[in-house]
């Protein structure tokens, strides 16, 4: 299918309308992009958090595909059993569809308490996507500071103190890990740049085995802006070079959207609420170190990049 | 039909499953369950079974994948022991309540810590709330039999429940004995083929698993589960009656040993009653009325054929291997002496623990018990109601 508004548009949409995330939730609108981009039938499964949540509460579902929710940790092991009963029944002959995997987990239920079972199904080599849909926090249980959350970050759980400005340590780039195992298609996206996001959908579950894709969830919420900014702090996130895109297909790196010019951190943190302290005139070397992070990864992307 | 073979407890495990072929098995090494896994492995390797092996990279992750590919319409089977189950605590009540009828062995070991790779029953204990059928088994055949009859029990309509058949570790897992195993397509026309009403791939029909759901439902939910396990029991019995068919062997929801006109019985769970059992032959050749209550199924709990079953015994000791710390005896004794308060019975019920970390019972000690039994009926009363066997101080 190709990726065009006109003809996107006259597709159902595979996530209903009538869930319950919040306004401007852009983790809700990865996922309504992800099942639209398919062109053949998926199941999906969700791990426990904010999607899972608003999506299926009982007697309601708002899954016009098949789905599972089973835990918060374990949604590419279930996913990867999913996928093992499709191979099996297929082999008998008592199904003979093509059907497609995908499994969703918000940052808590990937980069921390579910990073075990999504490397052992990219190590097995199962036929399914991951999606991470990253709002930097475990925004369900009330915005606590994950793997996923940027230095400097005011969380439930990393408070901006007296003392302490902030998550002192910085995020994990999950991407990058995952991509170390050497799987056919990992990617970054955002849900701003839509057509990048479906097309690297559209390689993913095209290709046969595992892959993965680090799609970054503004949220309105725990990032404290305005639930309209939504896709304008996606966007930022990629002119600042915080959220690169790009893929590793084959172990070949390569951005797939380069800012014309790298804008300054603080042109995507200053618009958040969780990073207002910084603002202060001690907490200024927060700012420093971010960005010099933010320099470090994505020189190191380029040179990945280049080959 | 069948065939007499020299088995360990681990490999009768794994060629019943060999024999069911099941669509997926997912699962994680830990001993004494290893050896299972690894005769299933062979098969997968060798082409004898066309199976998915999901080998995964931990124990809660072998339930996860169990659950998505019993979902998805798959037969499913698993095995693990002791830390293995604990690992899987989660989402063995998420099986349960998701009503998928995966078969699991679970071969018996002592929970950490201190770390002990030995048999005790607190792994299967600490799993007795979460709705899984639970089936004890004595020697190898049992727990050759009962698996093959788990598959068929779990997947009846009216139960849809999964059901965990126990192997004692190493006792049976690692003990060769003499069974007979049937043919193998005796055991395939028996559990006959799966058909799952609502699953994952009918991608023209999609369905939600596991929804989120809220106190103004889960409780029906609850209560669901409390009704299939009620209905369980008929079809154990059902599924009982025509493995006897099949095999020629009798299955119940206990066996009844030397009962008849038994003034002193044991109630045991797993090897420890064919111990028992040259206990009581020993001692009723001396004339003495004692008998044995093998317990084959703890979960769902036979209240009233116990309670029929223990007409006529004067007291009663309930063998527990487990402990609930700081509980008023092991699990076993509580269920029994609760399941008889309240009924026509006024039979003294005494809790004999032992056997933890695979520590052995004697044939000697089980005579102890008998004699400390006859005390109590001679006496009237009880000195100790909670009692430890084969411990040091």
């Amino acid at each position: 299918m190709a990726l065009s508004l006109k003809e996107l548009s006259q597709k159902r949409d595979l996530l209903s309308a009538g869930h319950r995330a919040c306004a401007g939730c852009a983790g809700s609108t990865a996922i309504r992009q992800a099942l639209l981009a398919a062109d053949v039938p998926v199941v999906a499964g969700c791990s426990t958090g904010c999607m899972e949540v608003v999506t299926t509460i009982y007697p309601y579902t708002a899954w016009r595909v098949p789905f599972i929710h089973n835990a918060f940790e374990n949604v590419a092991a279930t996913i990867s059993g999913v996928e093992a009963a499709y191979r099996a029944l297929k082999r008998q002959g008592k199904i003979d569809r093509e059907i497609k995997f995908i499994a969703f987990g918000g940052d808590g239920g990937t980069y921390d308490i579910g990073i075990q079972a999504l490397s052992g199904a990219m190590e097995r080599g199962h036929d399914m996507l991951y999606i991470c849909y990253d709002n930097e926090a475990y925004m369900n249980t009330g915005i606590q500071r994950s793997g996923a959350t940027p230095h400097g970050a005011a969380t439930s759980t990393s408070p901006a103190g007296k003392k302490i400005p902030g998550k002192r340590e910085f995020r994990k780039d999950l991407t990058s890990v995952v991509a170390a195992h050497d799987i056919p298609y990992v990617a970054q996206a955002v849900p701003s740049h839509w057509r990048d996001f479906m097309g690297k959908v559209q390689k993913a579950l095209s290709v046969n085995g595992p892959s993965f894709i680090n799609v970054l969830a503004p949220c309105p919420r725990g990032w404290r802006f305005k639930d309209k900014d939504s896709m304008e702090m996606a966007r930022l996130a990629v002119e600042t070079c915080f959220w690169p895109l790009y893929e590793v297909e084959k172990g070949t790196w390569k951005l797939t959207y380069k800012p014309k010019e790298k804008r300054p951190i603080t042109d995507w943190i200053g618009r958040q609420g969780r990073f207002r302290h910084l603002m202060k005139e001690e907490n200024k070397h927060v700012i420093d170190e971010l960005q010099a992070n933010v320099d470090y990864k994505w020189e190191q992307l380029l040179k990945r990049c280049e080959g | 039909m069948g065939k007499i073979v020299a088995l360990t407890g681990n490999d009768a495990a794994g060629t019943a499953m060999i024999q069911i072929r099941p669509d997926v098995v997912a699962a994680f090494p830990i001993t004494p369950q290893t050896e299972l896994m690894h005769k299933f492995a062979e098969a997968v390797a060798d082409g004898d079974v066309d199976t998915e092996f999901v080998s995964v990279e931990s124990e809660h992750s072998a339930m996860s994948a169990a659950i998505g590919a019993s979902a998805a319409g798959a037969r499913v089977m698993t095995a693990t022991s002791a830390n293995g189950f604990a690992l899987m605590w989660e989402v063995v009540y998420i099986a349960a309540s998701y009503r998928l009828p995966i078969v699991m062995t679970l071969v018996n070991r002592a929970l950490s810590g201190p770390i002990n790779i030995h048999c005790d029953h607190s792994d299967s204990m600490g799993g007795r709330d979460a709705g899984w059928i639970q089936i004890h088994s004595e020697n190898s055949q049992e727990v050759y039999d009962n698996l093959i009859q788990g598959v068929k029990i779990a997947e009846n309509r009216d139960v849809l429940l999964p059901v965990m058949v126990t192997s004692d570790g190493f006792i049976l897992s690692h003990t060769l004995e003499r069974m007979e195993i049937l043919d193998n397509q005796g055991v395939q026309d028996f559990v006959g083929e799966n058909h799952p009403q609502h699953t994952l791939l009918d991608v023209d029909h999609p369905v939600t698993f596991g929804p989120l759901d809220l106190p103004d439902y889960y409780f029906e939910h609850k209560r669901q589960q409390v009704l299939a396990m009620e209905q369980a029991k008929g079809a154990i019995l059902e599924v009982g009656r025509e493995f006897k068919k099949l095999s020629g062997r009798d299955y119940w929801l206990f066996e009844e040993y030397q009962m008849e006109g038994a003034e002193r019985a044991i109630v045991a769970l797993g090897s420890t009653a064919g111990t028992v059992k040259e206990t009581v032959d020993a001692l009723r050749e001396k004339g003495e009325k004692v008998g044995l209550i093998k317990l084959r199924v703890f979960r769902p709990f036979p209240k009233e054929e116990l309670i029929e079953a223990l007409k006529g015994i004067k007291v009663l000791a309930v063998f527990d291997r487990s402990h609930s710390f700081g509980g008023f005896g092991g699990p076993l004794f509580s269920e029994i002496r609760s399941a008889l308060y309240g009924s026509d019975l006024s039979l003294q019920v005494l809790n004999y623990i032992y056997g933890l970390g695979g520590r052995n019972i004697s044939l000697k000690e089980i005579e102890w018990v008998y004699s400390d039994l006859k005390e109590v009926i001679e006496t009237g009363k009880v000195r100790e109601r909670i009692n430890y066997l084969g411990v040091r101080g």
